[in-house]
């Protein structure tokens, strides 16, 4: 009786989830991709997150904060892991604002490892203000603060279209097929060959998106790979714990006539 | 409880044991005997006490590196999540282990009512029980505000407006629950507060919770007073801790699935945007397990009658043992209350479904049926079966599963203290 009435409450409950296209709009469903960093034991691609990291630099870094990473992160294990001597030119080649001195002014010198990833402008309002009145959003942890993640963030960068007939545009808002309301003020920054790889890659937009968003999903989750390796551990040990306890609890049970 | 009175062995332990009598507590948390046929529905109260030795744990340590200020919240959270030592770690059990104490409070609440354990002379457990319940999810919705994210402050704003709704006084208590003319800052500090204290009244609570059941102990899936102890008791250590162990262990692998590969599924993407009262986000949903009661309240076209049918949604809850009027506990000997119990459980789920939806179309009509459902039960369902239900014939005693006509659980406890 019990079985056939979960079995019910199964079925009524998958009818219920099956009703969610009901509420579909004109949204588009983001581009699946086969990040390498999904799945159990997913880890980042090192090459692409070094690749991404440049594409940031050259690219998003003109408009994008980044303001809870610090240079030393690049440098740090599960993530591009630049060598020491890089990460510390990558630091210095940031002029960034310190003080006040023992005179009470504010001074600039090169980047230290130590120091936060530089931001394009001072404050939301002057960001704000120099993108056509949208604020280019911190991509700190962009990845986790946007539904699909990963594959959203992809799939708008390789999103824009010419807005179809009947779709009339403002001056500096642009047609994106996975935006919401697909209208974004971001115009579209990636063109073959923007940036010249280190490591010789072809610096297509596929690419150079897919290099950028790997990044930003490290830089959103910098534990990813700790997370992963750990919870396999994690969960080894508890299965086999579960697995001792289960055989002595049926041993103790064994003393009755109870089944447990 | 135990018959014999418990004496240490040692004469240290004596001198102690006569002035504070913690190892006869001691002895009698190991002896307590406990119904042997209990079902593994019956290891959340274990896995309840460990959720909430972990929130507060693990809350403890975050505490020591959050900063409770509208401008430094988010960055504190993030400052944990990267530079703290195993700081997502903490955090992540911490987010995870919210959801994963609602769960277990939901299958402990839904066995309660599946086998009666709330009816008489259980009813003071069952009181306690929902007042842990009504301050868990005070602790839940503060502790979601604290990272201060966009639905933090949009869900902090949605919730404390409820209290506006009160006729005459509603403006005011609104702004004293603030402490400004929004939610900001000052909100922010007292939820840190709140969210602290509130634990500690939950452990208080639990507390009293075990005692009130130690008083006439568990209930059972049979739902018949058994003699205790007696051939149908064991006693609580070793059989139940380590049952209880077990299904601990069995529950802690789904948790750690949650914390260390899908760790942020059961948030919202939105609570990593920081908190913006110029940005109203697309839809405001608190977190899954407060849904039900989101779609109750939206299910009324009028604020006021939303909020006091939400309210009504929680408190019935507490009278429930005077709604039933059914004189067996257990739905297992009640054929047409079992199917009801079971149409209840889709309801509630139906109600958490349509509370993540938009409130419109075909949502609205759900919620608007579900919620009607959700009174129906309680107030005409179980009062109406539990009269007219004719309950099939329950067992004597555990032990021996013989069946006589009669339905009356009292009966087969006189007839049982005889055998």
């Amino acid at each position: 009786m019990i079985k056939s009435n979960i079995k019910l409450l199964v079925l009524s409950f998958l009818l219920l989830i099956s009703l969610r296209p009901l509420q579909s709009a004109e949204m588009v469903d983001p581009i699946r991709v086969d990040w390498s960093f999904k799945g159990l034991t997913g880890t980042f691609d090192r090459a692409s997150l070094q690749r991404g990291f440049q594409v940031y630099k050259e690219v998003c870094a003109s408009c994008h904060s980044m303001q809870y990473l610090s240079y030393r992160n690049l440098g740090e294990p599960g993530g591009p892991e630049f060598s020491e001597q890089e990460v510390k030119a990558i630091a210095a080649s940031f002029e960034i604002e310190d003080g006040p001195d023992s005179q009470g002014e504010m001074f600039t010198r090169p980047g230290k490892p130590s120091d936060k990833f530089k931001s394009p402008y001072p404050n939301v309002q002057a960001a704000t203000a120099a993108n056509g009145g949208a604020y280019p959003p911190d991509m700190s942890v962009l990845v986790k603060a946007r539904k699909g993640g990963a594959n959203y963030i992809y799939s708008v960068l390789v999103g824009y279209e010419d807005p179809p007939p009947g779709v009339t545009l403002d001056d500096g808002v642009y047609y994106n097929k996975y935006m919401a309301g697909n209208k974004i003020k971001m115009p579209n920054n990636l063109i073959d060959g923007l940036v010249e790889y280190a490591d010789g890659t072809d610096s297509t937009v596929d690419q150079m998106a897919k290099d950028v968003t790997t990044f930003l999903a490290w830089a959103a989750e910098p534990e990813l790979e700790e997370r992963h390796k750990t919870g396999v551990k994690v969960i080894i040990y508890l299965v086999l714990l579960t697995i001792l306890v289960y055989l002595s609890m049926k041993k103790i049970w064994s003393r009755i006539d109870t089944e447990v | 409880m135990s018959e014999h009175e418990y004496t240490p062995k040692s004469k240290a332990g004596k001198w102690f044991n006569d002035r504070l009598p913690l190892l006869t507590l001691g002895a009698h948390l190991t002896d307590y005997p406990t119904p042997k046929n209990l079902n593994y529905w019956w290891t959340f109260g274990g896995i309840l006490t460990f959720c909430l030795i972990t929130q507060i744990v693990t809350g403890i340590v975050l505490a020591m590196h959050y900063v409770a200020h509208a401008d430094l919240a988010f960055a504190s959270v993030e400052h944990i999540m990267r530079d703290v030592n195993y700081g997502w770690l903490i955090r992540y059990i911490h987010s995870n282990g919210a959801s994963m104490f609602f769960l277990a409070v939901y299958i402990h609440i839904f066995r309660s009512l599946f086998y009666g354990s709330y009816k008489s002379p259980r009813e003071v457990i069952w009181i306690i029980g929902l007042m842990i319940y009504l301050l868990m999810m005070a602790a839940a919705f503060m502790g979601y505000v604290l990272p201060w994210g966009q639905m933090s402050f949009w869900g902090a704003t949605v919730i404390t407006n409820l209290f506006s709704a009160i006729p005459l006084v509603g403006d005011s208590i609104t702004t004293w629950l603030w402490g400004a003319y929004s939610v900001d800052n000052p909100t922010l500090n007292r939820f840190f507060s709140l969210h602290y204290l509130i634990p500690f009244l939950i452990l208080g609570l639990v507390v009293l919770h075990i005692w009130a059941l130690h008083v006439p102990g568990n209930n059972n899936p049979v739902g018949i007073d058994i003699k205790k102890p007696s051939k149908d008791t064991v006693p609580f250590h070793p059989y139940i801790t380590i049952k209880d162990a077990f299904a601990l262990l069995v529950f802690m692998i789904i948790f750690a699935g949650f914390v260390f590969f899908t760790p942020n599924v059961l948030g919202h993407s939105d609570n990593y945007i920081p908190a913006n009262p110029l940005v109203t986000p697309a839809h405001i949903v608190p977190e899954w397990y407060l849904l039900p009661f989101y779609a109750i309240l939206r299910s009324v076209p009028d604020k006021l009658g939303g909020v006091i049918l939400m309210f009504s949604a929680i408190f019935i809850l507490f009278v429930l043992p005077w709604l039933d009027t059914s004189k067996v506990r257990s739905a297992v000997f009640r054929p047409i209350y079992r199917q009801f119990f079971w149409i209840l459980v889709i309801d509630v789920l139906m109600l958490g479904y349509v509370g993540a939806m938009p409130a419109e179309g075909i949502y609205l009509v759900l919620a608007r049926v579900g919620t009607i459902y959700y009174f129906l039960h309680f107030i005409v369902v179980m009062p109406v079966v539990g009269y007219l239900e004719k309950t099939d014939p329950i067992p004597m005693s555990i032990s021996e599963p013989v069946l006589t006509g009669g339905a009356e659980p009292s009966l087969a406890r006189k007839v049982n203290d005889k055998v």
